[in-house]
Order: structure tokens, then C-alpha cells, then sequence
């Protein structure tokens, strides 16, 4: 039996496979149920955001944002408009600020409930989806609430934010977070003893530290591997540094790991929408910048005066122009840094604008995640990376 | 805040001896120019060098300048965790001039120059794999360069008689239109009518 050659099977995986989380072609090479090497063909979402961005003025730019990682929206707008905002000089007012700190958080709970819940999915459990989309459906509301939209904001703008938040959602928000808490410990119930749970994920896909650097991993996944890094802490932008939260890190640098990460940073991330909400109570002021020249005039009063009427004319067409330069900002978005770096040639369109997606090396890294791991390791791996093809294929 | 930046600019400029051509600090974010033949030098040095450390290569991307000899940047975003520094490093080169490639320095640098490679064209030198990554397989042409129209040459369409996915050449009902609303005014120093009058007669 020993001069029997073994020959390793090349098996396809997706791009249509539940636990792809989207359109990832995965060719895996396989030696029995052993994974040697997998390479993932990514792409197959490509809608050439950064060409089209080039062709639009910087205001018009902004929806591409919500269409790159379609679950975390508004952290993205964020780092765009700081970007242009960076160029442009100037300094969104203090209420705006907060209501962007407050929104992002609320992204980044939006983020991470999608993100444990299906990877629960992913190694066996159904309960978990259940009960957190119905959370997301609650925090929708918030972003209908303010945008008009539950995904596709583009509240975010240059500048600020484009609304102030309606009447009485302050007080709506503050009941969902009493809820919020008994929700999370159900959901820790469910899952972090679960032997199921536990068995797929402990001691499954460790990165260590030095890989975690070496592999350019943001967010969570450097967290889980041990290393305190977050953005928010260390280069904080808006109000973040008056905030008062807890950076959780993990030990073990696995997908359990990865998992306790998340499930931490949603009651932090509930902390801060609660800083935010006591400070906007008391707080007045625009959540824009008052220049003409950069944010368009209300409605209200284009209806009287024809200089806001040619502001805004001007501000739907040619857009304001953007002082040459260039930048890389970057934010903690909830699956990691997302930056972007922004060219401007000083006219109305960015010259260029590349984005940093936090899943793009996250996913790089599977091969090296997933090597001589079973092939039903690999799903909990893709998992528990949070990627999402919007912002990797961009 | 751009002082130790400047320092820190000037630091890497003298070791490295003559590897970074230029070293600028604008709006707050360092940044270094270099030439391709000493790109993994200067990488290295930053990133084993104890007073730099730039252990993380965040980001790697492209910018077409159509108009210059040397039509490409390469991009560079760095990252120190340990002192809490990013830094920026740019490649001049052209459709012929290799790159020599990040991947043996940094892991992540790998798909990073793929997708350069694969939306500008850029070659990158011994990548131990450098194949497109973003296009569909079998595309011709590196979409991100400013040549590149934004329609593409090609569309895709699934053919109900032959039961497969067909590739014919872009057909627009309407010409791709592009409109230039760059005002021609605005720009102008202003100047109100009498004022020079006012120079005048300081300088007299």
C-alpha cells in the first residue's frame, strides 16, 4: 500500500455557497478532508467604484460609500467625509460630530450582529439570525429615521451630517438600549457555552500576533490575536476621545476568540450611544458647517432668498471644489480599518480615491488561516473574518 | 504636531542614505519619495528600524498622472502600531519599469499588488504570484488608468440561444455624456472696481 500516490483533489467552493457570505470562489486543494492550499477568486462583485468616483463630483460621491460593505454604511461615509473634510479644512460642529459618533456605533452593533449571528449560522446554529435581524430591523429604523433610508443613507456628508435627528428619537434610542443589554446576554447564552459552538471555533484558524502585523489585519481581527489597536483610541477623530469606553482583547487569537471580541464591542459600542445620547440632549447647534459654500442652505430658506437658491444650484451641480492634496484617513469601522486615500487635483472631482477595505487583507489571509485545517473549518475561518464582497470587490 | 514628523522625516532621509529623494509633511501626514531600485531598502529599513517600526503594511495602490514621464505612483501606506505613526511612500515608474515587490517584506503586500497590478498595469517584480484579481478572468486592459473609458470595451450579456454568457463591445443608446460644470468664474481674485487705484497711489 505504501507506493500508492496520493493526489491532492481541487475542489470549487461557491461563488453561490451560503457560508461564502456573498460571491467568493474559493479553489481549494485538498488532501482527503485536509485543506493544502486555498485560493480565493475574488472579484466576481467588481462594479469599479473608484473609476466611477473619478467621474463624480465629491457630494455625489458619497452613496458609493453605503454600496462597498452594504452592513456597515455609515462608518465608510465617515471616512470619506473626514477625508474631504481634512482637504478641505474645516470642522464639523459639535453636535454633528456627536450625532456621527452616535450613528457609527450604531453601525458597528448593525455590523456585529450580523456578523456573530451568522457565523453562528455557519457552524450549525439557526436561533442566533433569528433573534438578532430583528434587533437590525430596530436599529433600521434609526437610520430610516434620519436618512429616509434603512441601508443606503448617505447621511454622512462632507461637512456633517446632512439632518439633525427628528423629534423624540433620542428617547426611542435610549429604550432600545435597556432591551439591548438582556438581548446580548441571551444571545451569550445561546452560543458561549455551547458545546456545538465551541467545538467548530475554539483553537480554529489562530493567528498570532506577529502574523495578525504581518498580514495588515485591522479591527477585531487583531484584537482577537492579542494586540489593544483601535482606532478609535489611538488616532481618535470627532468626539471618540471624549468618550469613556473599554478596548476588549482577545487571548487566544482564534474564531472564538474573534467571536468574544464582537460580542464585547457591542456593549461598548451601546456605552458609547449612550454617552452620546445624554450629551445631544443638552446640546444645541448646527450639525453642519455654515458655509454657503459647502453645505447647501435649507429648504426653507431657498424659498425666500435667491442667494441660497444660487447656493444650492451651484452646490447640485458643480459641487465645491477641493483644494489639491492628498490624504489617507482612516476610521475604525467595525470589520477593521477603513481608510481612504484621497487625491484632489483642485477642481470638483477627487483625481483619485482608493479605497481601503478592512476585508481585503483579511481575506488574503485565509489561505494562511485555513491551511491543514478540515474543509468544514474553513467556513467557520470565512466566518469569522466578517468579510463582505461590497467593500472587498468594491 | 508636524515637527517630530519633520525629525522623523529627516531621520529616515539620513540612514537610509539617499534612498528617499524627497521627505514632505502635508497636512499632517508624512510622506517619502523614492525610486524603484531602492524601494525594499527603504521598506526594510522602516520597517526593522527602532525609532520607526512600521510593522503593517496597511495599503498599496495606485495614481495615473497620464501627463508625466513617469505616469504611475506607486503608493505606500504604512503603519507603525508601537508608535502610533503612518507614513506614506511613493514609487514613480512607467508602464515598462518594474517594481520590485513588497510580498518577501510584508504578507499583505501580496494581493495589495495584485490589484495594482491588475487595475494599472504596474509590474511588479518577482511577486511570487501576480495574477488580476479584481477583473473578470480573461479581461483585457488595466481599468483604473485614466485612458481607460469608464464604459469599458465590453459588455456581458446571457444569450437565451446558445445557453452561455456572451462578450460583445459596448453599445450605448445614448453617447456617454460628461459634463463639465467647472465654473470658468470662480477662482478669480476679486477685485472691486477703483481698488488698484488704492495700491496706486500707496506705492507713489
Amino acid at each position: 500500500m505504501s507506493d500508492v500516490e496520493i493526489k491532492t483533489l481541487t475542489m470549487n467552493f461557491g461563488p453561490q455557497h451560503p457560508a461564502a457570505h456573498g460571491v467568493l470562489r474559493l479553489v481549494v486543494e485538498m488532501d482527503g478532508e485536509i485543506v493544502e492550499r486555498c485560493d480565493p477568486h475574488i472579484g466576481l462583485l467588481h462594479r469599479g467604484t473608484e473609476k466611477l468616483i473619478e467621474y463624480k463630483s465629491y457630494l455625489q460621491a458619497v452613496p458609493y460609500f453605503d454600496r462597498l460593505d452594504y452592513v456597515s454604511p455609515m462608518n465608510q461615509e465617515h471616512a470619506y467625509a473626514l477625508a474631504v473634510e481634512k482637504l478641505l479644512g474645516i470642522t464639523v460642529p459639535e453636535r454633528g460630530q456627536y450625532i456621527r459618533v452616535l450613528f457609527s456605533e450604531i453601525t458597528r452593533i448593525l455590523n456585529h450582529l450580523l456578523n456573530v449571528t451568522t457565523f453562528a449560522m455557519d457552524t450549525g446554529a439557526l436561533t442566533p439570525p433569528l433573534w438578532g435581524f430583528e434587533q437590525r430591523e430596530l436599529l433600521m429604523e434609526y437610520y430610516e429615521g434620519v436618512s429616509g433610508s434603512r441601508m443606503h443613507a448617505a447621511y454622512f456628508r462632507p461637512g456633517g451630517v446632512h439632518q439633525d435627528l427628528p423629534d423624540g428619537m433620542l428617547d426611542s434610542m435610549d429604550a432600545w438600549i435597556k432591551q439591548f443589554y438582556p438581548f446580548m446576554k441571551d444571545i451569550e447564552k445561546l452560543l458561549n457555552d455551547n458545546r456545538i459552538f465551541r467545538q467548530r471555533t475554539v483553537d480554529i484558524g489562530v493567528v498570532n500576533p506577529q502574523q495578525a502585523l504581518d498580514w495588515g489585519f485591522s479591527g477585531p481581527m487583531i484584537r482577537a490575536s492579542g494586540l489593544p489597536w483601535d482606532l478609535r483610541k489611538s488616532q481618535p477623530y470627532d468626539v471618540y476621545e471624549r468618550m469613556d469606553f473599554d478596548i476588549p482583547v482577545g487571548k487566544t487569537g482564534d474564531c472564538f476568540a474573534r467571536y468574544l471580541v464582537r460580542i464585547e464591542e457591542m456593549y461598548q459600542s451601546a456605552r458609547i450611544m449612550e454617552q452620546c445620547i445624554t450629551a445631544l440632549r443638552t446640546m444645541t447647534g448646527p450639525v453642519r458647517v455654515d458655509d454657503r459654500k459647502i453645505s447647501p442652505p435649507r429648504r426653507g430658506e431657498m424659498k425666500g432668498s435667491m442667494e441660497a437658491l444660487i447656493h444650492h444650484f451651484k452646490l447640485y451641480t458643480e459641487g465645491y471644489k477641493v483644494p489639491a492634496g492628498e490624504t489617507y484617513t482612516a476610521v475604525e469601522a467595525p470589520k477593521g480599518e477603513f481608510g481612504v486615500y484621497l487625491v484632489s487635483d483642485g477642481t470638483n472631482k477627487p483625481y483619485r480615491c482608493k479605497i481601503r477595505a478592512p476585508g481585503f487583507p483579511h481575506l488574503a489571509a485565509l489561505d494562511m488561516m485555513t491551511r491543514g485545517h478540515q474543509l468544514a473549518d474553513m467556513s467557520a475561518n470565512i466566518g469569522s473574518l466578517d468579510i463582505v464582497f461590497g467593500e472587498i470587490d468594491r | 504636531m508636524s515637527e517630530p514628523l519633520q525629525e522623523l522625516g529627516e531621520h529616515i532621509k539620513q540612514a537610509t542614505a539617499g534612498a528617499v529623494i524627497a521627505a514632505n509633511v502635508r497636512l499632517g501626514e508624512l510622506m517619502l519619495d523614492t525610486t524603484p531600485d531602492k524601494l525594499i531598502a527603504l521598506l526594510t529599513f522602516l520597517r526593522d528600524d527602532p525609532r520607526c517600526l512600521f510593522k503593517q503594511l496597511v495599503d498599496v495602490c495606485g495614481v495615473d498622472w497620464p501627463e508625466r514621464e513617469k505616469r504611475f505612483d506607486v503608493v505606500y501606506n504604512l503603519l507603525s502600531l508601537k508608535n502610533n505613526q503612518r507614513i506614506r511612500i511613493k514609487v514613480a515608474t512607467d508602464e515598462t519599469t518594474p517594481v520590485p515587490s513588497a510580498a518577501p517584506l510584508f504578507s499583505s503586500a501580496g494581493w495589495f499588488e495584485r490589484e495594482t497590478y491588475d487595475l494599472y498595469g504596474v509590474w511588479f517584480a518577482d511577486h511570487p504570484d501576480l495574477r488580476r484579481i479584481l477583473t473578470d478572468y480573461g479581461f483585457e486592459g488595466h481599468p483604473l488608468r485614466k485612458d481607460f473609458p469608464l464604459t469599458g470595451f465590453v459588455e456581458v450579456r446571457w444569450d437565451d440561444l446558445q445557453k452561455r454568457v456572451v462578450y460583445e463591445p459596448v453599445k450605448l443608446t445614448q453617447e456617454f455624456r460628461r459634463f463639465d460644470f467647472l465654473s470658468p468664474w470662480e477662482g478669480a481674485p476679486l477685485v472691486l472696481p477703483g481698488d488698484e487705484k488704492a495700491d496706486e497711489k500707496a506705492k507713489s
